[in-house]
């Protein structure tokens, strides 16, 4: 195949012949290596007892690279994600990648290391894997799908799990990646340092099981951000949940980009920001872990759980108004991940 | 400029409530009940998203107004936009907030999924991308909005000619707010004594718009902007003058309102642009000269004209049981229509009101009017 840098996938790449195997060889064991994955067989051969939390998810993401991350960090710490909320160690993850014909290999390596080196936060491993190619027009670039098992360390954390005299966490300020997509795509040049918040949870998450604090709820905060996980919770638990505007983190920038399109940042998408319902009595003691021990500074209460207006999320403003906070509506922007 | 000058200030909390307090202490030396219609949608949006009814005495109250462009675009004229893009190679090309709303046959999303090539945009300059990108394709653009984004098209058509894209075609609904206030005012029953104007289309028009308004009905005009401390400002300036007994124009948004506007913005819109001899809104019926439409010398570029055999001028009355046509004269609130929250929701809208987030009943759904909470 000789010098790759400035080449591009051709069909041949799919094909299942001797330019797939160099690519797979070249590219995803030089990144991925591990003896499952090495072993090269039909199907990977895992060992595992007890509980597991399963998961799936497809990655679609435009741009592919965009400031604070690119799509495979995104296909990464996306299942990966999703296993920790369940309380579940990350450990085994599958990698599917569909790529469009003419797809700079160069891209593709970048996104490949990316991969790597965010498996190295979790300490999950990539066990089995495919790759498609699809002629010119066919895909927008590259699309990757990864699918997730983990091992519980805790069984009973559920959305329907959120109780009054809850408080309500949230990990960081909200609505980054939403508005760093937003930024990338609407070719906006602000004088701003604003990045996606895209990154892998679970050694924060670790931290909270190591040291057993008692989780009855906990989402990362992805599509439709936490204005969708806060409903979903209320209405999947059946609770009230009153939030105070003024104490929830915002970053000046997403203020400002909200601003400018008419968006809330409730509404915006984020990749490594999430939401904890707990008990209130031990509330600040979770959140001093979570600064302390797990790198979020910003993290604080926000809310708390009622019984009163059971399924609603209501607002309460910095001058003592409320008002629900509903789930996003519409189109807000597609192929945010 | 930094980001955050976009916003702060105009949510002081401290402004906010010494605003409130003054407006109430002023409010009781008025013996009449105080009905301000805010004309635009959007400050309809301000109202219930920041929860400023909560803040105010009983004796004012909100009375929707007909100011949102898409909630006053009757049906037929959706299932204009929808026929246009059902046609073979055409490309429809519209803003964003279009796309979700329902026609006769389902919106322009539903049409878009069956095939239909049809794109949201944010400025309507990027049509122009898109009618040189598909020269062999008829571009149309489905333009929308009052005298504020009137100008922007305005801009699009001048750049069609000068560059001689001849591929791009326009189907004007554009509308006009003062003709609307009349048409609230001429009803009996109406109970508005006051107006809120939208500071954005003042930028464009100027204040002077509403000045014959004033003189008329002899009601107070704010011409206000948007954030939470402008709408309270503007509100204040509205007790004052019923406290004076002196209704007056008065433009609360000085940052960018002048009484004559953008006078290059109008002469870019009569340029091209002509009043209807009338339209039909939703909810409020024919209203004449209250729309815009290409001069008789732009015809060519006229969508309506154009494609006349397939675009029916048929009124389509809404669902009998939904009551937007009181609500935006003010002679009913949102819950009191019986469909409210029930056959009629954002995702099934069955009125204009519902349509889009700047409506009335969308804000009361979405916000809530939590005024006990």
């Amino acid at each position: 195949m000789g010098n790759i840098a400035n080449q591009t996938i051709q069909l041949s790449h799919g094909g299942g012949g001797k330019e797939m195997d160099q690519l797979i060889k070249s590219i995803f064991f030089s990144a991925f290596a591990n003896p499952i994955l090495c072993a090269e067989e039909d199907a990977a051969k895992l060992n595992l007892c007890g509980p597991v939390a399963f998961t799936t998810d497809s990655f679609t993401v435009s741009p592919l690279f965009f400031a604070g991350g690119n799509i495979g960090k995104l296909a990464i710490a996306g299942t990966v994600n999703d296993l920790a909320m369940m309380a579940a160690q990350p450990e085994y993850l599958s990698c599917s990648f569909i790529i469009e014909e003419g797809f700079l290999i160069t891209d593709l390596k970048k996104i490949v290391q990316s991969m790597a080196d965010e498996l190295h936060q979790s300490g999950a491993r990539i066990v089995c894997g495919d790759t498609k190619v699809v002629p010119k027009g066919c895909a927008d670039g590259l699309f990757i799908n990864t699918t997730g098992i983990g091992r519980m360390l805790i069984t009973d954390i559920s959305a329907k799990n959120v109780q009054p005299g809850d408080a309500i966490i949230v990990s960081r300020d909200i609505g980054r990646h939403g508005a760093a997509i937003l930024m990338a795509r609407e070719g906006l040049e602000l004088e701003s340092d604003l990045t996606s918040d895209c990154a892998t949870l679970w050694p924060v998450v670790e931290q909270l099981i190591a040291a057993n604090v008692t989780l009855h709820a906990m989402r990362d905060a992805t599509r439709g951000g936490i204005a969708a996980v806060l409903n979903e919770w209320a209405k999947a638990s059946n609770v009230g949940i009153d939030l105070i505007e003024k104490d929830i983190p915002v970053a000046d920038e997403v203020k400002g980009l909200c601003e400018l399109f008419g968006f809330e940042p409730y509404d915006l998408a984020n990749e490594g920001t999430f939401v904890i319902a707990l008990p209130q009595d031990i509330a600040l003691g979770a959140v001093e872990i979570l600064q302390r021990y797990g790198h979020c500074e910003q993290a604080c209460i926000i809310g708390h759980v009622v019984e009163a207006h059971p399924t609603r999320v209501v607002l309460t403003t910095p001058w003592g108004s409320h008002r629900y906070l509903d789930l996003p509506h519409g189109e807000l922007l597609p192929r945010i991940c | 400029m930094k980001l955050k000058d976009l916003y702060q200030g105009f949510r002081d909390p401290a402004t906010i409530h010494s605003l409130a307090a003054e407006i109430k202490r002023l409010a009781e030396l008025v013996d009449e009940p105080i009905n301000i219609m805010e004309v635009c949608g959007g400050h309809t949006h301000t109202i219930m998203k920041y929860g400023l009814l909560q803040l105010l005495p009983d004796n004012i109250k909100f009375i929707h107004g007909p100011g949102c462009p898409v909630c006053v675009m009757p049906k037929e004229r959706i299932d204009h936009a929808i026929a246009l893009a059902n046609e073979p190679n055409v490309i429809l090309v519209s803003l964003g907030d279009m796309i979700r709303v329902p026609g006769s046959t389902g919106s322009l999303a539903n049409h878009r999924a069956k095939g239909c090539d049809i794109r949201a945009i944010y400025d309507p300059l990027d049509t122009l991308k898109i009618a040189e990108d598909n020269p062999d394709k008829t571009v149309v653009f489905f333009a929308i909005g009052f005298e504020t984004s009137t100008p922007m098209t305005a801009a699009l058509i001048e750049q069609a000619e000068k560059q001689s894209v001849n591929n791009l075609l326009f189907h004007i609904n554009h509308v006009l707010v003062p003709p609307a206030i009349d048409a609230v005012m001429a009803e009996k029953k109406s109970k508005v004594n006051a107006f809120i104007g939208p500071a954005h289309v003042s930028v464009i028009s100027g204040a002077k718009i509403y000045q014959a308004a004033v003189d008329q009905y002899h009601t107070p005009v704010v011409v206000s902007g948007f954030e939470p401390v402008d709408v309270m400002q503007s509100i204040l300036s509205i007790v004052k003058q019923k406290v004076a007994k002196q209704p007056k124009l008065e433009v609360q948004y000085t940052r960018s309102v002048s009484f004559d506007g953008n006078i290059h913005a109008q002469q870019l819109v009569n340029r091209y642009f002509e009043p209807r001899d009338e339209f039909r809104w939703r909810g409020l019926g024919p209203i004449a000269k209250s729309a815009l439409q290409l001069k008789p010398e732009y015809q060519r570029r006229d969508a309506e004209h154009h494609f006349k055999s397939i675009l029916s001028t048929e009124p389509i009355d809404d669902h009998k049981a939904c009551q937007c046509a009181d609500i935006l004269r003010g002679l009913a609130g949102p819950k009191e229509c019986k469909v409210f929250g029930r056959g009629c929701t954002p995702e099934t809208p069955l009125g204009s009101c519902m349509v889009s987030s700047e409506g009335a009943c969308n804000a009361y759904y979405r916000y809530g009017d939590i005024l006990n909470g």
